[in-house]
């Protein structure tokens, strides 16, 4: 589902060069639950950040679901995002000043969707993550936990085939990060999606199918 | 989409509310002045009263003589305008008067001050004034020098009182000579200064024969009125040949100038260039209003890169699920047209009501600044203007901020 061959990222100011990736090779198969560990620093976000062609590398190859991304316009890799990923992050980045339903309707905006076809998607999305009840709440009238599980219900609401999520229980509790990590399971194993996940945390970690770690922008497992 | 754009809009104007203040206030602040401004173009070359014929009328406003080293330059002398210009063909008829003059009188120890204006008979034929009493001098008052004369309604009020009495057969002094008032016309602004005038007065009743100053130059302005529109390129053409074949009335001067424009040209003819001012006048009007939006329009600037500054977390997150910078620009563009939307209708609001002050305080007598529908077609065009103006630069800029640099900014 996604091959990085390669991979190397150089941070690059007038005086000092930084290795954030170096030579970076990864498969991740179609349906894996895959978690990335390692010390702060050590590119993990980095490298998440170029799965999810939010940022490029420096050098080495990017192939996502058949489709080796070389060369795509500011559009074509909107599209292409929009179309086969979801994000989860650790601070949420839900839009504060908008109700949750129009948080989660946020991807479809991007597509050819009327907006009875959102709000149904939407509604869904949210029910699949048990917020039906807040859809008219605002962003900051909800606790952490329920934040995280709206930007789940953002993330999945356009069908992705993968989802990527940077450190998505970093800012909960165990037992909210519990359900956090329940919710993503169960979207692995009842709908098939791909999960990269970026954690700090062994135990989080060990529910997924493959751990890889990383130190000082190398891949040591 | 454009729903959820406005929802943020909205939500954005309300969560900083001294930056909304400075920003709606900066662009009804403009809009107001922009419109009073075109209010007052809108009144000065639109209203037709009471040249309501200018589709077929030329008018006469200048002659200007040219030598090597000097330059002579006014109006015309009644002589010029009955002998040269009163012999041409095309024109219907001719209608002639004097630049307006002030003089003095007093009622009941009051003193009054009144513009003056000496016409022919024919000015009452070509020009429509509204006679709310009695009617004009006719053609044998005129020749036989009665000294009849017109006033406007508003100096009719001044002179006699707020009665409702007519004036007509009444006298009314001007110069220290005493007048039999025929007819009482709508008064008009002094922006239409060819026909401003609180009272008019048959030529033939001057103190001086005018016809006696056999020279180009004086202080008559005219209107020549073609029988059709179709004759009026005939008629400037006819006028055009007239000065070319003009005799130069002294060896110091090589050339003669004189145009019979159509009213706006009349109006902004500056000198007596091949070219009429129009180019001029449009060129400082435009300049005049780039200059009024500039200075709100890079405060808006600033303030709408702050504001959006503040939405980079967002920005990133609509970048991560599929907006490219064209759709995020275009969000930026409908929010900021939002904003100069309301900022607007505040101005039109604005606008009502420094024009009701404006005409309350009767600045300009007579004019009547009003918000009518070309004022509002000319203050939505501007609206269109300064939201693209103020808009564009911020949400290009941010547009291209890098997804990751967004993200890590909350």
């Amino acid at each position: 589902m996604i091959r990085l061959q390669n991979i190397e990222k150089v941070y690059r100011t007038s005086t000092v060069e930084t290795l954030a990736l170096n030579n970076i090779n990864l498969d991740v198969a179609k349906g894996e639950f895959l978690s990335i560990m390692g010390p702060s620093g050590c590119g993990k976000s980095t490298l998440l950040n170029i799965m999810g062609l939010l940022d490029n590398p420096s050098n080495g190859i990017i192939n996502i679901a058949d489709q080796t991304i070389e060369r795509f316009s500011d559009k074509q890799l909107a599209a292409f995002r929009n179309a086969k990923l979801g994000f989860i992050f650790q601070s949420y980045h839900l839009i504060n000043d908008l109700q949750v339903l129009d948080n989660v309707e946020l991807p479809l905006l991007y597509r050819n969707t009327t907006a009875k076809e959102r709000k149904e998607l939407a509604s869904e999305a949210l029910a699949k993550v048990g917020l039906s009840n807040r859809m008219k709440h605002f962003p900051t009238q909800l606790s952490g936990g329920q934040r995280q599980r709206v930007a789940i219900a953002r993330a999945i609401v356009g069908k992705p085939e993968i989802i990527l999520a940077d450190e998505p229980t970093g800012n909960l509790d165990s037992a909210m990060g519990n359900e956090v990590m329940d919710i993503l399971i169960n979207l692995n194993r009842n709908e098939g999606t791909t999960i990269v996940m970026v954690t700090h945390d062994e135990n989080m970690a060990h529910k997924t199918h493959r751990l890889v770690r990383l130190f000082d922008g190398s891949q040591v497992q | 989409m454009l729903k959820n754009y406005f929802k943020i809009a909205i939500a954005v104007l309300r969560r900083r509310k001294f930056f909304t203040f400075i920003s709606l206030f900066g662009i009804s602040f403009t809009l107001t002045i922009l419109m009073v401004l075109t209010a007052f173009i809108d009144k000065v070359v639109n209203d037709n009263y009471p040249d309501r014929k200018r589709d077929r009328s030329l008018y006469l406003g200048n002659i200007e003589l040219r030598g090597k080293e000097s330059m002579n330059s006014s109006s015309f002398s009644y002589y010029f305008l009955t002998h040269f210009a009163g012999s041409m063909k095309t024109p219907e008829m001719i209608a002639i008067s004097s630049r307006s003059n002030s003089t003095n009188t007093y009622v009941n120890n009051r003193k009054i001050t009144i513009d003056y204006k000496y016409t022919n008979a024919d000015y009452w034929n070509v020009l429509d004034y509204d006679f709310i009493e009695g009617k004009a001098f006719t053609k044998q008052q005129s020749d036989n020098g009665d000294r009849v004369v017109v006033i406007s309604e508003d100096k009719k009020k001044e002179y006699f009182g707020d009665d409702n009495s007519p004036a007509v057969g009444k006298y009314i002094e001007a110069d220290n000579v005493k007048y039999r008032i025929c007819g009482v016309v709508r008064s008009i602004p002094i922006t239409a200064y060819n026909f401003y005038a609180d009272i008019y007065l048959p030529i033939t009743t001057m103190k001086t024969n005018p016809a006696s100053d056999k020279g180009y130059m004086g202080g008559f302005v005219a209107v020549l009125l073609a029988k059709s529109t179709d004759d009026v390129p005939k008629m400037q053409q006819e006028y055009a040949t007239l000065i070319s074949k003009l005799p130069i009335p002294g060896k110091e001067w090589d050339h003669i100038y004189s145009h019979a424009d159509p009213y706006i040209q009349s109006y902004v003819r500056t000198g007596n260039e091949e070219k009429s001012g129009m180019l001029y006048a449009i060129g400082a009007v435009v300049i005049f209003a780039l200059f009024v939006m500039l200075l709100p329009t890079l405060n808006l600037v600033n303030v709408n890169i702050t504001r959006i500054m503040e939405r980079s977390s967002e920005i990133g997150v609509r970048k991560a699920f599929g907006a490219s910078s064209k759709t995020l620009v275009y969000q930026f563009i409908v929010e900021n047209m939002i904003l100069t939307f309301l900022g607007s209708l505040i101005g039109v609001v604005f606008s009502i009501v420094v024009m009701y002050f404006i005409n309350s305080a009767k600045l300009i007598a007579n004019l009547d600044l009003t918000l009518n529908f070309t004022v509002l077609c000319y203050a939505l065009l501007t609206c269109i203007v300064f939201g693209l103006l103020s808009g564009v630069y911020p949400a290009w800029r941010m547009s291209k901020l890098n997804i990751v640099t967004a993200l890590k900014a909350q």
